[in-house]
């Protein structure tokens, strides 16, 4: 439709397409009007495709909590896989109680992060994984083996690595101190370098670490140059990634603080003490 | 009329394709040709909003102020693009998660907005939209070889289906994992460069600077 349709058109809308194209004001009218019609489009696509992509997230994040359990029998969905072997239960970080009144399949630990009534802010000096805020409760998960005892613990962990949070879940062997996962579900690390945290063989490389000293505190290190697996006083190392030294140091910063007292410390001790 | 279509549509392709004869949109070739499953929804997706901003962009071209015109094209293609990493977020999250931010960064691709400068400004809607599609062709042509070498040699499968036997599951195979880096995306798109100038002379630049030959007789 030409200029001079429109204006013979009438109508207010046809006056200002019909200026010439350099005027300010029709400058200014194509501006509003382009930016108003995008962001009515933007703004429907997503909110319209949201309950598919939180879905989506959630079916996500159960087949990263599987894999990182490694339960399962061949052809079972993660789904049902979560369903018969993972119990999920609630926390309180202070002390490692749980909590029954807070729904445990829909807490989102970003939403809780910035909840004032369920999070406090975190001191700098306390603030290792650099999140300011964290959550009061945490979800864990129980894996069952196949005879229904504990086989292991699946703990969330995020915290600031080079240019995003990561999140991700840290998988402890019954004697509480041993890795036996960990795999990173939401970042938005660098492709190739920090992103290299979502490659099996560097995941596999936490398996076996041990976490906690005699003293039960957490002491991880991310090492340049590769690391003897074998040698003495080497247990608790992994080789850190290459061209990634500031992702490298967050990941090593957010396992020791969710091990540490502000993290699960407490519930890892209560956990310890049930046992004798 | 069906003829310039089809010109518009093919010669993006080979004569005059974006990335071996313009050298745009480079970045991304590099970045999601290591497998071809995110190579083929990398060219789909920028295919469609080529062909889609250049529609929209070539139905308000004479309403467009020039002053303004580039940042009315980088809205109508960031809206774009954001319409097709949610609908990627929606149905296909898997292979979303693995393009990560190189969904986002076909806004800058310099394809997208190298066509709305220099076709949808000038031509009507249909001809613009079928230039879009064919740059897009043109793309992903390039795309998918980079993307079949680049898997089938370094990865030893082809959309995640495995075709060479690797040494490391008691194959004959050992992959050579400098195709999964990003530099021989270059070095396969320079012998690309280099194979179709040869085989079309005319895509051959003059050179800039023609060394002279120096006519110095006392030197022997």
């Amino acid at each position: 439709m030409s200029a001079s349709e429109l204006k013979s058109a009438g109508g207010p809308l046809a006056s200002i397409l019909a200026l010439p194209n350099d005027s300010g004001k029709k400058t200014i009218f194509m501006a509003v009007a382009v930016c108003l019609v995008c962001s009515v489009v933007v703004a429907s696509a997503a909110v319209g495709l949201r309950p598919l992509q939180i879905a989506n997230q959630e079916a996500d994040r159960i087949r990263n909590i599987v894999e990182v359990a490694g339960v399962g029998r061949p052809g079972q969905s993660p789904a049902e896989a979560f369903r018969d072997y993972v119990v999920p239960r609630l926390i309180r970080l202070a002390d490692g109680t749980e909590n029954t009144t807070l729904d445990v399949a829909t807490f989102d630990i970003a939403r809780a992060s910035k909840d004032p009534a369920i999070s406090r802010a975190l001191p700098r000096a306390d603030d290792l994984a650099n999140i300011k805020r964290q959550p009061d409760y945490m979800p864990i998960y129980l894996v069952k083996d196949d005879a229904g005892g504990i086989k292991s613990l699946i703990l969330p962990v995020h915290g600031a690595g080079l240019w995003s949070t990561l999140y991700g879940f840290l998988a402890l062997e019954g004697d509480l101190k041993t890795v036996s996962g960990l795999k990173f579900y939401q970042h938005a690390e660098t492709p190739g370098l920090g992103g290299e945290v979502d490659n099996p063989n560097w995941r596999a490389l936490w398996n076996g670490r041990v976490v906690f000293d005699d003293a039960g505190r957490p002491i991880v290190q991310l090492v340049k140059g590769g690391v003897d697996r074998t040698a003495p006083g080497n247990e608790s190392r992994v080789d850190a990634l290459a061209g990634a030294t500031l992702t490298s140091r967050g990941v090593e910063n957010l396992i020791n603080f969710w091990l540490g007292e502000f993290g699960y410390g407490p519930l890892i001790e209560r956990l310890r003490n049930e046992r004798g | 009329m069906a003829n310039d279509t089809k010109k518009i549509l093919t010669g993006p392709v080979v004569d005059n394709n974006p990335v071996i004869l313009q050298v745009l949109g480079i970045c991304s070739a590099l970045a999601v040709t290591t497998k071809m499953s995110t190579a083929l929804t990398m060219c789909i997706a920028l295919t469609l909003v080529t062909a889609s901003s250049n529609l929209l962009i070539s139905m308000i071209r004479n309403h467009i102020p020039s002053s303004i015109r580039i940042i009315v094209q980088l809205t109508i293609i960031s809206a774009l693009v954001i319409v097709i990493d949610q609908i990627l977020k929606a149905f296909a999250f898997g292979l979303s998660k693995e393009l990560s931010v190189f969904v986002g960064l076909i806004i800058t691709n310099c394809i997208v907005l190298g066509r709305a400068e220099a076709f949808a400004l000038k031509n009507p809607p249909l001809a613009s939209f079928w230039d879009g599609i064919g740059n897009g062709l043109g793309y992903s042509a390039i795309l998918l070889i980079i993307g079949f070498v680049r898997e089938l040699f370094g990865s030893g499968s082809l959309f995640g289906i495995q075709i060479l036997a690797l040494a490391r599951d008691g194959g004959w195979y050992v992959p050579n994992g400098m195709l999964l880096l990003p530099p021989s995306a270059f070095f396969l798109i320079g012998l690309l460069i280099w194979g179709v100038r040869s085989w079309k002379p005319a895509q051959v630049e003059k050179p800039d600077f023609q060394i002279q030959t120096v006519h110095r007789p006392e030197v022997s």
